[in-house]
């Protein structure tokens, strides 16, 4: 590979400044932390609908799930629930350092299981179904989510959860979570970069581009599908979890089950990077998150308009995303080089 | 469950439930014939059906506060969302009909939002209604109170739906759509500019989600972002109906109406949006398992 070079020189820059970021921008610890965080949602996000072309619409399901489940073990192993609401998680409540990361980290731990064990559940079931049935599905999973958590009184209901608070000053626990989350999309792209180029990857690719015939082939397609939902909720419990603790307050519908902001942003953004490959995700977050951050606050209220009209363009003029309208430019570039280069 | 304890004590309670359900069942049915049309002519599920839906309630909403009674909304909305629909068909819809699904729900996934959050910079974020001022009839000495609008709405969803069948079956156009439904290439060998069909099929369910709006907003209360609870409802129905079998769609959306106005007396009201959002994924579980076994027979 002629590139390979100058690739293994990006990652190790890439890394490095990722790494030094928090160091850099101490003031922005938590923006950077929920960049990571989006690039986890979009590559998540990927697996079903850029890999397998299985669009879910509520994959937010097993973040705000995992959510709930790490906040709930949290308060449940050292408090008492209805002592817990009365203070709402304020100055009394606070945690050793020793007992707080036990908290997390068993609640994260709780998360996955519970999250893996759901979309296994629900997957076995409703992914024998093909791809339109299933959009409309997760599209209403991600809704009745909302709607349930906001009935719930065991986990505050519509006013919400309070997680407990973290035990040490500000700066370390932004540096935390953003190490986390770094961490958490690191761990995320190289899983997935592993059952891309493995037998996973292929069952997978193969479904999104003939169900019928890979089912005729002899590949158990419902296994494979329920094994890729799963997979998406073991990152997206993890992501969800940290991230209830990031923000300190969840929300059943504006923070746990945001359909309308995470929700759409980890479709978004994996189309606009280029579903279906897998730097593109992890583009389309960076270019999404870092743009939000900085013209988004110019359009005053207009922005969601904006993103639905994005997603429209996108989808309509530019399917393949940033990642794959390169590809194909290159593509087009080799062969009319070949082509020139061929005497005959 | 001290609720379901009601309805065994004072039976006159839950046939007063049961009517009310069977009418607004038929206003859930009113969208699903439009989902059902383009679902079975053009093969997208029509994600933006619950946006328009709203938007012919806030038409109906401006009309009203402009003096005209709400009623005229019903013709008004429609064919304001008439045009709506053909202007979307000609922006957007055309260049994803012939593509795969998947792309096409992408597509009004994204209209949907777009509509949704541009009726909240529009609009505003505020809970709406429109007040028909038909009052009440009361059946069995008072046990049983039936709103006006309800029954009026009612009878509209049937004529409607009458008209609907008479125009697919013997008019020109209905029949090219029919034509364009059954086989897309074959009706433009013979002449059918399945183009204008395909517009006029999307402008004719952006019409009918209008006309559903104009009649939710005078029996309950609109805001922007409710939009999705009515497009799960006509897709459920339609999923139960089938797309071809518009007596069915009738049926189904009476059903469903039922279903959910019991479930939301006994649930508690706080969890009927839930409920909704939840049977559907028990319905198409459901549906997936009486597929699963008729592969095993088939095997």
């Amino acid at each position: 590979m002629r590139y390979s070079g100058i690739r293994q020189g990006a990652y190790v820059l890439l890394g490095l400044g990722a790494l030094a970021a928090p160091m850099v921008f101490p003031a922005y610890q938590a923006q950077l932390a929920v960049l990571w965080l989006m690039v986890v949602l979009a590559l998540t996000w990927d697996i079903m609908g850029g890999q397998m072309g299985y669009n879910s619409f509520g994959n937010i399901v097993y973040f705000g799930l995992g959510m709930y489940v790490t906040a709930v073990v949290q308060r449940d192993l050292f408090f008492d629930v209805e002592e817990y609401a009365a203070v709402a998680g304020g100055i009394d409540a606070q945690l050793s350092v020793l007992q707080y990361f036990a908290g997390l980290s068993l609640g994260l731990l709780a998360a996955t299981v519970v999250c893996v064990l759901v979309a296994a559940l629900l997957g076995s079931g409703i992914l024998g179904l093909r791809g339109h049935y299933f959009a409309i599905c997760t599209l209403g999973l991600g809704v009745a989510a909302g709607e349930i958590a906001s009935g719930m009184d065991y986990v505050g209901a519509g006013s919400g959860l309070v997680t407990p608070l973290y035990p040490a000053d500000a700066d370390s626990r932004g540096a935390f979570f953003y190490f986390y989350f770094l961490a958490l999309a690191t761990i995320t792209l190289l899983t997935l970069r592993g059952l891309y180029a493995r037998r996973f990857g292929l069952a997978i690719n193969s479904i999104r581009d003939n169900e019928d015939k890979a089912e005729a082939m002899g590949l158990q397609t419902t296994r494979y599908k329920t094994m890729a939902w799963c997979i998406s909720a073991f990152f997206l419990a993890l992501a969800g979890g940290a991230y209830g603790n990031l923000i300190g307050f969840i929300d059943p519908i504006d923070v746990a089950f945001a359909g309308s902001t995470l929700g759409v942003w980890m479709v978004l953004m994996a189309i606009l990077g280029g579903k279906g490959t897998l730097w593109g995700p992890v583009i389309g977050a960076a270019i999404f998150h870092l743009t939000q951050e900085i013209f988004w606050t110019y359009l005053l209220g207009w922005q969601r308009v904006a993103l639905g009209f994005l997603i429209i363009v996108i989808v309509v003029f530019f399917p393949r995303g940033i990642l794959g309208w390169f590809r194909e430019r290159r593509h087009r570039y080799v062969v009319a080089q070949d082509a020139s280069g061929d005497p005959a | 469950m001290d609720n379901a304890r009601i309805l065994v004590d004072a039976p006159i309670f839950a046939l007063q439930l049961l009517v009310d359900g069977l009418l607004v069942g038929a206003i859930f049915a009113l969208a699903a014939f439009g989902m059902a049309l383009v679902w079975g002519v053009m093969n997208i599920i029509n994600v933006v059906q619950g946006e328009f839906v709203i938007l012919g309630g806030f038409v109906t909403v401006y009309l009203a506060s402009a003096g005209f009674h709400p009623m005229f909304g019903v013709p008004i909305a429609a064919l304001v969302l008439f045009v709506l629909g053909v202007i979307i068909y000609r922006a957007v819809i055309f260049r994803v009909v012939e593509r795969d699904l998947f792309t096409s729900i992408l597509a009004t996934f994204g209209i949907s939002i777009l509509l949704q959050q541009l009726m909240n910079q529009l609009f505003g974020a505020d809970i709406r209604n429109a007040v028909s001022g038909f009052g009440t009839v009361l059946l069995f000495d008072g046990d049983i109170a039936i709103s006006v609008i309800k029954l009026i709405a009612f009878a509209i969803v049937f004529a409607v739906g009458a008209i609907l069948v008479v125009f697919l079956k013997s008019s020109r156009l209905g029949q090219a759509i029919r034509a364009t439904a059954q086989n897309p290439r074959a009706a433009k060998i013979v002449g059918v500019d399945t183009d204008r069909v395909y517009a006029t099929t999307y402008g004719l369910n952006a019409a009918l989600c209008g006309a559903t709006g104009a009649l939710v907003v005078m029996t309950w209360v609109i805001h922007p972002f409710i939009g999705l609870i009515y497009t799960v409802r006509s897709f459920m129905i339609v999923v139960v109906a089938g797309v071809g079998n518009l007596a069915a769609v009738v049926a189904a959306g009476l059903g469903l109406g039922a279903v959910e106005n019991f479930a939301g007396f006994i649930l508690g009201a706080e969890f009927q949006a839930a409920f909704v959002f939840s049977l559907l994924v028990i319905i198409l579980l459901w549906r997936n398992f009486r597929l699963s076994r008729h592969r095993k027979v088939l095997r």
